[in-house]
């Protein structure tokens, strides 16, 4: 390797090492809820995830207290064997334990000139004997967690054990219909897509037959009328919120799927006409007067000329529009709040009703994430496209 | 727009109605959802707290009132009010600031760089998800425990460097940082996408002439580069101000405006789902129209520029 060479390459080296570095810090948060929604819940909160691949709780501790004498498998001692499930019962608890290890043994101190261990040690030593005894066997990694987000489970077990005993909720039925179980993020999975899909065609087509009017017909006024609506882009939302859900108290339609899609219908549609008019309005003029000179009536030229030739920009209408409705708190929150709980109210809500309970939250996000994700990396051309295009839009 | 009025060709004149049916969905739908409602929040504004009298009817002897301009006043005045505005602005330097500037940066090293594909769609990934998920993801960064086990990665690292563990979500004086950097993780990948565009657009000669001549690539960005794109830059400095001012769910989610991080959009939000104060939500709404117009006009402008320029 020449001189020049390794010049060149220790150049580049800060530029690579604050890049990969920034990389690092923007997907750990992200990789770190991955880890932990696929944890047993016991290990979540007495353990960082990132500790997911460590050595067993309490096998240190165990270790440096007890394997002197009890041996490293704890089978050393056969009368205190501690992988027999029936002498580990008897000190399931870090106090019972500590209690054990402070009386004299023959005579003698338990632990001899070893130092007595912290509650805290005697408390993972426990937690390590229930291991090898085998009376508590935990993988490192479970799907429990989203189950019982899926299925709306808050109890102290999960679900699979409970509905296995017969001990679950008053409203769960073990079955399949637990997945529209209302508190579960099955349902709200399947009220977001009640939502997002209808929400993200409408406007669509209701923005095409505009914009191709805009392009394509002769009429007065179209010009300060495109000005106007392409213009209420800059209403916010938030500005229409209180006379909207008003009105709807007045209609009937606070709570009803119908209220949320004419709400985000209108707030689609002035980006949507913009977009479609400017790229229809691109097309080549020949092709539409070659149509009408063969007696295409306005609608033909529509249906069969325009709409298929659009549909680069309808995809990158279509992906923005879905998720930024699929991403949306407030309007859920204002317009359908617990009757019709979508995603992130689902989620919002159970933050402030479960407080710490790690497993389900970091589950229900990641369900939530889940659609998102693939599109975006599936579509991600698309989706870069128009996300950049409509981040102006209230 | 006279250009594209010739563009249509004359034999497409069909009738008076015609048009009307293509247009008229979008129009109804658009008066009913986005006009008459922000002409009614304008008009809510100066009115009671269930929209039925004048504001000034709110006012009580003794205190000051500003008669039909009561929620105004409240909305600029009430201590509660303040600690908002105080905390949009510190939004709205640190979080604009903190994605252009990371942004600029991703974009320029990532150009050097093999992977830069790759590099970007790992800065852009959070743009897919929502605020709350976001907002799940970093609640569990702070998680902040009272035990000898730390599970928030923030307080393991600070404990094992052997400092005391922080309350970042409810410690006023840290708080709203760790809200904005949300905020900065989520967003930095929209500037980022937008600059690095701009950046390939700067001609490769100018910047080989530089290099040549003995500029630093440090000398090379700023009196270079910069220049360049500074319209860009400018475009998603105001698009970003835009949206920084209406900041919700992240409050929302990771602290409900408590321990003194409460923000415009979220006390909207409370005056009138919390407190059913209608007339002073219309009035904070309002200011935050208010706050927002000159940028959008701003912004709608400079892009025209730049469409005329091609």
């Amino acid at each position: 390797m020449s001189v020049e060479r390794i010049k060149k390459i220790l150049g580049h080296l800060p530029t690579h090492i604050v890049l990969i570095g920034l990389c690092a810090i923007w997907l750990i948060p992200a990789f770190g809820l991955l880890i932990t929604s696929l944890r047993p819940f016991q290990n979540i909160n007495t353990s960082g995830w990132w500790t997911v691949l460590a050595a067993p709780r309490g096998s240190e501790e165990y270790s440096q207290t007890c394997a002197s004498c009890h041996g490293s498998d704890g089978k050393a001692i056969a009368w205190a064997d501690h992988t027999d499930p029936e002498v580990v019962q008897q000190y399931p608890r870090s106090i019972k334990l500590l209690a054990m290890l402070k009386q004299d043994h023959k005579g003698q101190p338990h632990l001899g000139d070893i130092p007595m261990p912290e509650p805290q040690q005697a408390a993972d030593i426990a937690d390590y004997l229930k291991r090898i005894s085998g009376i508590e066997v935990r993988p490192r990694f479970t799907l429990n967690n989203y189950v019982d987000a899926l299925m709306g489970y808050r109890g102290r077990n999960n679900y699979v054990t409970d509905c296995a005993t017969g001990e679950q909720a008053l409203d769960l039925n073990c079955d399949t219909s637990d997945l529209l179980n209302p508190r579960g993020m099955g349902r709200a999975f399947l009220n977001s897509l009640l939502v997002a899909i209808p929400c993200t065609i409408l406007p669509i087509i209701l923005a095409s037959f505009a914009g191709y009017a805009f392009s394509w017909i002769h009429f007065r006024s179209r010009v300060w009328l495109f000005a106007l609506l392409v213009g209420l882009q800059i209403v916010p939302l938030q500005m229409t919120l209180i006379p909207i859900s008003r009105l709807y108290a007045q209609l009937g339609l606070n709570g009803t799927f119908l209220g949320i899609w004419l709400f985000h219908t209108g707030f689609g549609l002035p980006y949507a006409i913009y977009l479609m008019r400017n790229f229809l309005g691109s097309l080549p003029r020949d092709l539409f007067e070659s149509a009408y000179l063969d007696g295409a009536s306005h609608w033909t030229a529509f249906w069969r000329l325009a709409l298929p030739l659009s549909v680069p920009a309808l995809a990158s209408l279509g992906i923005f529009q879905f998720l930024w409705i699929w991403n949306d708190l407030l309007v859920a929150l204002v317009f359908l709040g617990g009757q019709k709980p979508v995603l992130t109210y689902q989620i919002s809500n159970m933050v402030s009703s479960l407080g710490a309970g790690w497993h389900l939250l970091t589950a229900a996000a990641f369900i939530s994430m889940a659609l998102p994700m693939i599109v975006f990396f599936s579509l991600q051309r698309y989706f870069v496209r128009g996300m950049l295009a409509g981040a102006v839009k209230g | 727009m006279a250009t594209s009025d010739e563009r249509v060709p004359k034999i497409m004149k069909q009738g008076r109605v015609v048009p009307w049916l293509y247009v008229a969905p979008a129009l109804l739908i658009m008066t009913a959802i986005i006009m008459y409602p922000a002409i009614n929040t304008f008009l809510l504004s100066f009115k009671n707290a269930d929209g039925t009298l004048s504001a000034a009817s709110a006012c009580v002897p003794g205190e000051p009132c500003w008669g039909i301009f009561e929620n105004f006043r409240y909305a600029l005045t009430a201590p509660i009010m303040q600690s908002a505005f105080r905390n949009n602005l510190l939004w709205v330097i640190l979080m604009v600031g903190g994605t252009v500037s990371m942004g600029l940066l991703i974009a320029v090293l990532a150009e050097r760089v093999r992977y830069e594909a790759l590099a970007k769609a790992i800065i852009f990934m959070p743009m897919a998800i929502s605020f709350v998920g976001a907002g799940i993801i970093w609640k569990f960064v702070y998680a902040y425990g009272t035990g000898r086990v730390q599970i928030g990665l923030l307080n393991a690292i600070v404990t094992s460097l052997g400092g005391d563990t922080v309350s970042w979500l409810s410690q006023p004086a840290i708080n709203n940082f760790s809200l904005i950097i949300v905020g900065v993780w989520m967003w930095t990948g929209f500037c980022m996408t937008i600059l690095s565009a701009a950046l390939k657009s700067v001609p490769d000669e100018i910047l080989e002439a530089a290099r040549v001549d003995g500029a630093s690539e440090w000398r090379v960005f700023w009196k270079i580069m910069v220049p360049i794109i500074m319209p860009t830059i400018a475009v998603v400095v105001t698009t970003m101000v835009i949206n920084v001012l209406k900041v919700f769910d992240i409050v929302y989610v990771m602290t409900g405006g408590n321990y003194g991080t409460e923000v415009i959009a979220n006390r909207m939000y409370g005056e009138m789902y919390i407190s059913h104060q209608s007339g002073r939500s219309a009035a904070i709404a309002v200011i935050l129209i208010l706050l927002t117009i000159p940028f959008m006009i701003w912004n709608v402008r400079r892009l025209r520029e730049q469409e005329a320029i091609r």
